[in-house]
């Protein structure tokens, strides 16, 4: 390792060669390369630690780029994983990077977070961070929550050496209709990239060993007044007993349901069948804009249940929306009404569709 | 009592804190734990009463349904956010 390159740190008395050392054999896993996991990603990496996971399976929006700043407009449509991969790599070559294009699901999440020592969750909906709490919990892991809203954030490191969790805090996952959904939900650009670099610095502090873990506190910041509130908070042992995921985490978490590809979706109307498409967007997104070569009818996602009359129940249904997000919930909506449909998510939405045609 | 509020909470009773007049004012029941408090906020903003995993904080510490509330303490209502 050139030590060099590090002298800035390492010259703390506080940290030194030692820190270093620790740092560079610790694997650290980052769930989403969003607006927290982006910051946290870049710090980790220059700081030289030695392994650096990313789980990511987003395309580049126009509308991540106010917070998500690594992307650039020439990205737009670009896969996040391969960026991130990209920039980091050109960052510290060093680094052994292990990326994982994919959603984290009930299916994988236990493969993917066993390889690594430390995880950061900067993922954006609650079935993943109830998910990530209890594969933590299970493979005694610890990991560094944060997460954001509007001006606010909050941060916490649970199940460090068997402290609270995630759920000591919020026992149970809120429910679909108090989670602002992903029209509704806005942050300012800056607060995510406040709240990931507190979570890069726990993570350094969890893998070296300096300092003092921000676990059993939640983090309270308010980014109108500057104020950052630390909650006390204990271990309700019930939490650590858990052996198994749950069989379910609810109506959000991507990768849940039977998706389908983009590209089967064209091979299969290249061949010239009738497709039934539902897009469920909201009527003005759907008139601004839907795709020339998807024959897909308008039925939005909070007027689904009230329309199912107009959906063919003996064909198969495709549910699109502009990410994959909200098709996804719409695909659990119809479940609960008639468990005998053959529901598709087509995955990656609109957004898919757009990059696959760049 | 102060009232401090995070998240949607804020979003429902429309500022940022909240001051409650002391337990003697609190109409005919007195409030005195933090079930009472969370039936009192129910009844006067009943969007609260949506919110299944509403964290309370007493003095800075995370506190049950039976902790008790005296009129000077800091409150802090944390509901869970998922933005990332």
């Amino acid at each position: 390792m050139n030590f060099n390159r590090y002298q800035r740190q390492t010259i703390l008395k506080d940290f030194g060669p030692e820190a270093q050392q620790k740092l560079k054999d610790s694997s650290i896993l980052v769930i989403g390369a969003g607006g927290l996991g982006i910051p946290a990603l870049l710090y980790l990496n220059a700081m030289g630690v030695g392994t650096l996971g990313i789980v990511e399976q987003d395309i580049i929006e126009i509308t991540n780029l106010q917070r998500q700043v690594l992307y650039t407009e020439k990205d737009l449509g670009r896969s996040k994983i391969e960026v991130v991969l990209e920039r980091l790599n050109a960052q510290n070559s060093n680094t052994q990077f292990k990326t994982f294009d994919t959603f984290l699901t009930r299916h994988n999440a236990l493969e993917v977070i066993s390889q690594f020592d430390v995880i950061v969750d900067g993922s954006d909906n609650f079935p993943t961070r109830y998910l990530i709490n209890d594969a933590c919990v299970i493979l005694k892991k610890p990991f560094v929550s944060g997460a954001i809203q509007g001006f606010e954030g909050q941060l916490s490191v649970f199940n460090y050496q068997g402290g609270p969790t995630y759920r000591c805090l919020f026992p149970n996952m809120p429910q679909q209709a108090e989670i602002p959904n992903c029209n509704e939900n806005g942050v300012l650009g800056v607060i995510p990239g406040i709240v990931g670099n507190l979570q890069a610095l726990e993570a350094v502090k969890i893998v070296t060993g300096i300092g003092e873990v921000l676990n059993g506190k939640l983090l309270l910041f308010n980014g109108l007044n500057q104020s950052y509130q630390a909650i006390t908070f204990s271990l309700q042992p019930e939490n650590l007993m858990l052996k198994k995921l749950h069989k379910s985490y609810g109506a959000e978490l991507c990768g849940a349901t039977a998706g389908i590809s983009v590209e089967e979706i064209e091979e299969k109307l290249s061949e010239g069948k009738a497709l039934q498409i539902i897009d469920v967007r909201t009527e003005v997104e759907f008139e601004n804009f839907s795709l020339p070569q998807v024959k897909a009818v308008n039925i939005p996602l909070d007027e689904l249940k009230g329309r199912t009359k107009e959906l063919d129940f003996q064909s198969p249904i495709y549910l699109l929306c502009q990410s994959g997000k909200r098709s996804e919930m719409g695909v659990r909506m119809l479940e609960e009404i008639n468990n005998k449909l053959e529901l598709y998510n087509i995955i990656g939405g609109v957004d898919r569709f757009l990059a696959h045609h760049k | 009592m102060t009232i401090l509020l995070f998240g949607v909470t804020k979003d429902i009773i429309g500022s940022s804190t909240l001051s409650m007049p002391s337990s003697s004012e609190f109409g005919v029941k007195k409030s005195k734990t933090v079930k009472e408090l969370k039936e009192y906020l129910g009844k006067m903003y009943p969007e609260l009463k949506k919110l299944s995993s509403l964290a309370v904080a007493v003095n800075n510490s995370y506190a049950n349904d039976d902790t008790i509330i005296d009129n000077f303490d800091e409150i802090a209502l944390i509901p869970p956010v998922s933005g990332g």
